[in-house]
């Protein structure tokens, strides 16, 4: 169960050579620290506890490591999170706990790109990092954004280059598509009377998290598609005051079809996914489903706007390449 | 708790003037939160640079009642009570509000002459673990540019930036001039076109360092001392006289290629 547990972390508690052996070997009999589990683990556990009432009282769990190492090895190896705790809250890691909660942290699902060269559907558009989906599969390891980054940053590069060079790219565009982007971009400057864009972001984030959050049900899910309408049609109706150079109320109003799209997709593909699996807790499917292993939910816009509906198709999983499967069993 | 008084700098590069908003706060906010709030709720327009809310970016440079500070690690709770003064950092161009143009910081990045090593031998080379922590501290900066801001030489006097690297950038070249396998010379250059000998030591630009960089005492003034070493020591006075100048070799140096 714990061979995915990056070698450093294997390395910080084990405390004797055989102890990470066991570990690596018998994954039965580990004696792993609850907060060394995968994210989803540790955030699915925090959430049980404060529910049942357990919680510190902020809402969240405590979590030490005064009691396991001393104040140099802390200030060493957890600089920014010793200075950090200690500037901002008053907190000393090295002497006490720190009061901790889970929170939105990294978006596994993303645009589908090609893997050579992370070109996505759209010609000329290449997406690559936390942007693009599927590298990370359901459950992200600590460390593999960064290497995402750089190895797919680089194929991303490479690949709008081929890109220019083959000749393909478009020379001309719809000049009506274009004013009507940019009318749409400049009506919440232009409505005098409207919603406020810092009020519709702050009930969508308040809304996405009750329902669409760490734990999820069906019946929810399908209520937060019904706010997401309400949503969608509020944000037609922003208005913003100022001018346009770095105005960020107007930034946001620009930013929140986006974000609408975002949430439509990721409360939809919940739904969809009957199972539990890495990232995505089902309490009305607690465990996951061999048949949802196959393949993952692609999402397209039926009209190309922010606002148009959006469906759902069974995108098949590419099998591991041979390279790859040599290397895994290798390992093993 | 009570409301607080929050007197911000409104305008842009033709002028502006002060406004003030009163605003809730909570238990353990940073300015930076009252400014986000002000943004939502009466100023959605205001303009501020932000990324991470931890320290760790570097954008959030402001003036908080007249003091260079990063406006997410600035506790509320840390200043005097009363009207609390956000100004943009005063050494930069004005875009809007509290954006200023940091580019003459990265002008001045693109004029440090880079990393120069030997040829590797085969295995590479070993560096001793002081080396390493020596070069660390500079790179804890996080480009929050307010030592830049503080520094009085380009904050009063315009008229120097285009001769002054400024503490942000001494660090850098201290960085690379004390890095064991590094063989380009910056020590005239330093003291020619990059004002090195402008800076008079006040120790304003350590004051404000957020990740508490020792700017002056481990940067700047090993640097002025190696500057002075060059240029005015007697006897390589005469030996430059004699032969042109070289540093040191890795080889020379402390750093022994790996077995």
């Amino acid at each position: 169960m714990f061979n995915y547990v990056p070698e450093m972390f294997r390395a910080e508690t084990a405390e004797t050579e055989e102890e990470g052996d066991k570990w690596y070997d018998d994954h039965t009999a580990g004696r792993r620290p609850p907060e060394l589990l995968p994210r989803d683990e540790v955030a699915r556990a925090i959430n049980t506890e404060v529910k049942a009432g357990r919680g510190s009282p902020h809402g969240g769990v405590f979590l030490d490591i005064a009691s396991r190492r001393t104040p140099e090895y802390i200030r060493r190896r957890l600089p920014s999170m010793y200075h950090q705790f200690m500037e901002l809250a008053g907190v000393d890691i090295t002497r006490e706990s720190m009061e901790i909660g889970p929170t939105c942290h990294y978006i596994m699902g993303g645009v589908q790109v090609i893997a050579d060269s992370a070109a996505t559907a759209v010609p000329g558009l290449f997406a690559a990092g936390e942007a693009a989906g599927g590298l990370h599969g359901a459950n992200r390891l600590g460390g593999n954004s960064l290497s995402d980054l750089v190895v797919f940053g680089r194929r991303a590069g490479m690949g709008a280059a081929e890109y220019i060079e083959a000749g393909d790219v478009a020379t001309s565009f719809n000049m009506e598509e274009a004013e009507a982007a940019v009318k749409g971009a400049l009506d919440p400057l232009n409505r005098e009377e409207g919603e406020n864009p810092y009020t519709i972001q702050h009930d969508l984030q308040e809304m996405m998290q009750a329902l669409v959050g760490i734990i999820r049900t069906g019946p929810e899910l399908e209520e937060a598609k019904d706010k997401l309408d309400e949503f969608t049609e509020r944000v037609k109706n922003i208005s913003v005051k100022g001018a346009r150079a770095y105005n960020p109320g107007w930034n946001l109003a620009t930013d929140l079809p986006s974000m609408l799209t975002v949430s439509r997709s990721t409360a939809l593909a919940a739904s969809l996914r009957k199972e539990s699996r890495g990232g995505h807790t089902r309490e009305d499917y607690p465990n996951p489903d061999p048949e949802f292993a196959k393949f993952n939910f692609a999402l397209s816009s039926d009209g190309g706007n922010w606002d148009s509906p959006i469906s759902a198709a069974q995108s098949p999983l590419l099998p591991l390449p041979d390279e790859l499967k040599a290397l895994l069993e290798e390992a093993h | 708790m009570a409301d607080v008084t929050m007197r911000i700098w409104r305008g842009d590069a033709t002028g502006g003037d002060f406004e003030n908003y009163t605003i809730s706060q909570n238990e353990g906010e940073v300015v930076l939160d009252i400014i986000h709030r002000i943004q939502a709720t009466e100023a959605p327009d205001l303009a501020c640079r932000w990324n991470c809310k931890a320290g760790k970016c570097g954008s959030c440079s402001a003036e908080i009642n007249g003091k260079p500070r990063l406006m997410c690690m600035t506790r509320m709770d840390d200043l005097p009570e009363g009207t609390v003064t956000v100004t943009p950092m005063k050494t930069f161009p004005i875009i809007r509000d509290l954006v200023t143009d940091v580019s003459f910081n990265f002008e001045m990045a693109k004029r440090v002459p880079a990393l120069l090593p030997p040829p590797m031998p085969e295995g590479g080379y070993r560096m001793f673990q002081q080396d390493v922590e020596r070069g660390q501290e500079f790179r804890k900066c996080i480009e929050c540019f307010m030592c830049q801001d503080v520094c009085h030489v380009i904050r009063d006097h315009e008229e120097n930036k285009v001769n002054y690297a400024g503490p942000r950038f001494f660090i850098r070249y201290a960085e690379l001039e004390m890095h064991p396998l590094d063989t380009n010379d910056r020590r005239e250059l330093l003291k020619e076109e990059l004002g090195l000998g402008y800076c008079n030591i006040t120790k304003c630009c350590t004051e404000v360092c957020p990740e508490h960089i020792h700017i002056t005492d481990n940067a700047i003034i090993p640097l002025k001392e190696r500057v002075v070493d060059a240029d005015y020591d007697p006897v390589a006075w005469l030996g430059r006289k004699i032969r042109r100048r070289t540093k040191k070799t890795a080889a020379e140096a402390s750093v022994q290629p790996a077995p």
